[in-house]
């Protein structure tokens, strides 16, 4: 079982990912041996503001895709209202491209206990779920055996290491939709309704899980804790770069030697990440485009990558770190079929709830098919930009954004390959009498 | 309707998983581990699941419409989810989707006579960095080539 899916680089900083490929990494006695639960101890000494203030001076943000800061957000829970508190973990983990958390999980579930239980003590919960997606069943497995580890080496339960904390820990399976990974429909989801979002303000940390505060961050996120609490959020804070604390693990896909995940600090060279860690391009090949973090950020040139990842570099290059799902594209890439296919991931996943988003995924679907079937006309490239700028800010949820955003950005970068397609089709010749 | 004590047991622990007055929390999760050992949700499911978290049917039919992983048809005994998502695409994902088609006489969502396979184009199942990926049943197959697939099928018995 602790088997690695890729070789390790020499590169890489391992804090999150440090038990990984240890002989039974996910059992709680490797975590004991290892520096385990020591944070938690420290942390019981603490008070909850000490606690979210070492959370902030980490500089640690959110691993799930919107980056926003873990210890602000923590620092949002109304803890004097009268009211239970609960932690949410989403390991969800469905945004394309996205592989990671699978990992924590399987190698390092006590990990992520312990991160869970310092979120626990810094608000005051009482009870935390870990929502898994249904196609992750073995994860839920492993979970639950390292939950029933916690609790008789009492870890979880009354009392906990010695302490006045009491805190409950369960798992909650999915059932195959990605937009429960957003946070508002994941917690319709745990009350058992479809994954509809929820209107916000109020944010989860104020009304989230059955309507009570809730901290719900993704599972590297907590991961991240136990290393900030135990050496320090400034430790953790000096290996990235300002503004931007700590390591996170990257997942490498698509046209590279060692596809695989890797952890860097936040702030690695974009193209040294390419090249040095993941192995580089197949000979002779040349680099086309860059998924940077999760098929819902805008794609990147080739020729635009030579920058270093981190939030402010990518929202530079006007896009986004996202997830940590990086896809590589070498030359050989057709990018109207890249756009179809991810239009079509979004158009099955609209939750249907609002007509931009539901109408607007659909018919940019049915355009990118019509262009990859031969089928298409000059102004069906032009109609399919404008229809994505069209939804931009006008959804429910950013799921709406997250369809557009890359589709905007492969149409205006890779226009002449639409306009390959659409020479094929011997009507768009006379384009003005045919009846669209 | 009955089931086998293991499942029972899941069901009984579900409940106390939440707070007083929300065990209709348990709903997903009971209609997922119950699938399992039922081969789908069937009416009777439904219908036993509405009852033992005391809410209406619609209830359920309601979240049976909108999950992916729920079915109301058995799937085949070995059920074969072929992901086609961008990181797979680019490495063979597709051409892996039409193999299998050909393979098993079936296309998205259909079932072999005889409820051997049935096959499934699915998104992205986190396996992107090993692509391409494919899952039978819950379990996980890494780099698969058409090749790879035949062997994996031919030990689907
Ligand atoms: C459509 C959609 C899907 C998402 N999927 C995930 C997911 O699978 N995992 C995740 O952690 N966050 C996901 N998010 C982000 C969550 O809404 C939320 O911001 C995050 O879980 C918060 O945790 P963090 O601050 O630790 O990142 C998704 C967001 C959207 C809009
Ligand atoms: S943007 Fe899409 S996923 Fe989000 S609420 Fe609207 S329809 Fe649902
Ligand atoms: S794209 Fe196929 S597993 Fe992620």
């Amino acid at each position: 079982m602790s088997k690695l899916y890729n070789e390790p680089s020499p590169l890489e900083v391992k804090v999150v990912s440090k038990r990984f490929g240890l002989e039974n990494s996910a059992s709680i006695e490797t975590y004991l041996a290892t520096e385990g639960y020591l944070a938690l101890k420290k942390a019981i000494g603490m008070t909850q503001e000490q606690i979210i203030d070492e959370v902030k001076a980490s500089s640690l943000r959110g691993r799930g895709g919107a980056g926003f800061p873990t210890g602000m957000k923590w620092g949002f829970v109304p803890r004097q209202l009268d009211k239970p508190k609960y932690i949410v973990v989403n390991a969800d983990e469905s945004e394309p491209g996205t592989c990671k958390d699978r990992l924590l999980i399987e190698f390092d579930p006590h990990s992520l206990i312990e991160g869970i239980l310092i979120g626990a003590l810094a608000v005051g919960a009482e009870k935390g779920w870990v929502y898994i997606r249904g196609e992750y069943r073995y994860l839920i497995d492993i979970m639950d055996k390292a939950i029933a580890e916690a609790y008789a080496r009492g870890f979880l339960g009354k009392n906990i290491a010695g302490s006045n904390l009491s805190f409950d820990l369960y798992t909650q399976t999915g059932a195959g939709a990605y937009e429960c990974g957003e946070e508002s429909a994941l917690l319709e989801s745990l009350e058992g309704k479809r994954g509809i979002p929820r209107i916000r303000p109020p944010f989860p940390a104020v009304s989230g899980a059955f309507q009570c505060p809730t901290i719900l961050n993704n599972v590297e996120t907590f991961c991240a804790v136990p290393p900030i609490i135990r050496d320090g959020g400034k430790a953790f804070a000096d290996l990235g770069i300002p503004k931007a604390g700590g390591t996170r693990l990257v997942c490498i896909a698509g046209h590279v030697m060692k596809p695989g995940v890797y952890e860097v600090p936040l702030g690695f060279p974009m193209m040294k990440f390419i090249n040095e860690v993941a192995g580089g391009l197949r000979p002779g090949r040349k680099l086309k485009a860059v998924i940077p973090g999760g098929s819902s950020c805008p794609i990147l040139r080739g020729d635009e990558c030579d920058l270093n990842m981190d939030y402010d570099s990518l929202a530079k290059a006007k896009s986004m770190l996202g997830s940590g799902g990086m896809v590589i594209m070498d030359d050989t890439t057709d990018m109207v079929k890249v756009a179809l296919r991810i239009m079509r991931f979004y158009a099955h996943e609209s939750c249907g709830w609002c007509i931009p988003c539901r109408e607007g995924t659909t018919w940019l679907r049915k355009m990118l098919q019509r262009v990859t079937d031969g089928q298409g006309m000059t102004r069906d490239i032009d109609l399919i930009g404008d229809l994505a700028k069209n939804m931009l800010g006008r959804t429910f949820c950013p799921l709406g954004d997250a369809a557009a955003l890359p589709t905007i950005s492969i149409v205006e970068k890779f226009r002449d390959e639409f306009e390959a397609y659409v020479a094929k089709n011997p009507l768009a010749k006379n384009e003005l009498v045919t009846v669209g | 309707m009955t089931f086998s004590p293991e499942l029972e047991k899941r069901f009984a622990d579900l409940l106390t998983h939440y707070p007083e007055g929300r065990q209709k929390a348990a709903l997903i999760p009971m209609l997922m581990y119950g699938q399992d050992e039922v081969g789908s949700v069937s009416p009777e499911l439904m219908a036993e699941v509405a009852k033992r978290l005391s809410i209406k049917v619609i209830e359920v039919e309601e979240v049976l419409g909108y999950y992916s992983m729920l079915h109301r048809k058995p799937m085949g005994k070995f059920h074969i989810q072929v992901c086609t998502n961008v990181a797979c695409m680019l490495v063979g994902g597709t051409e892996l989707y039409d193999h299998a088609c050909k393979k098993l006489g079936l296309t998205h969502l259909e079932t072999q006579k005889g409820g051997n396979f049935s096959l499934e184009e699915v998104e992205c199942i986190g396996a992107c960095s090993w692509a391409p990926a494919i899952q039978v049943n819950y379990d996980f197959h890494h780099h698969v080539t058409p090749e790879k697939l035949d062997t994996i099928l031919a030990g689907c018995k």
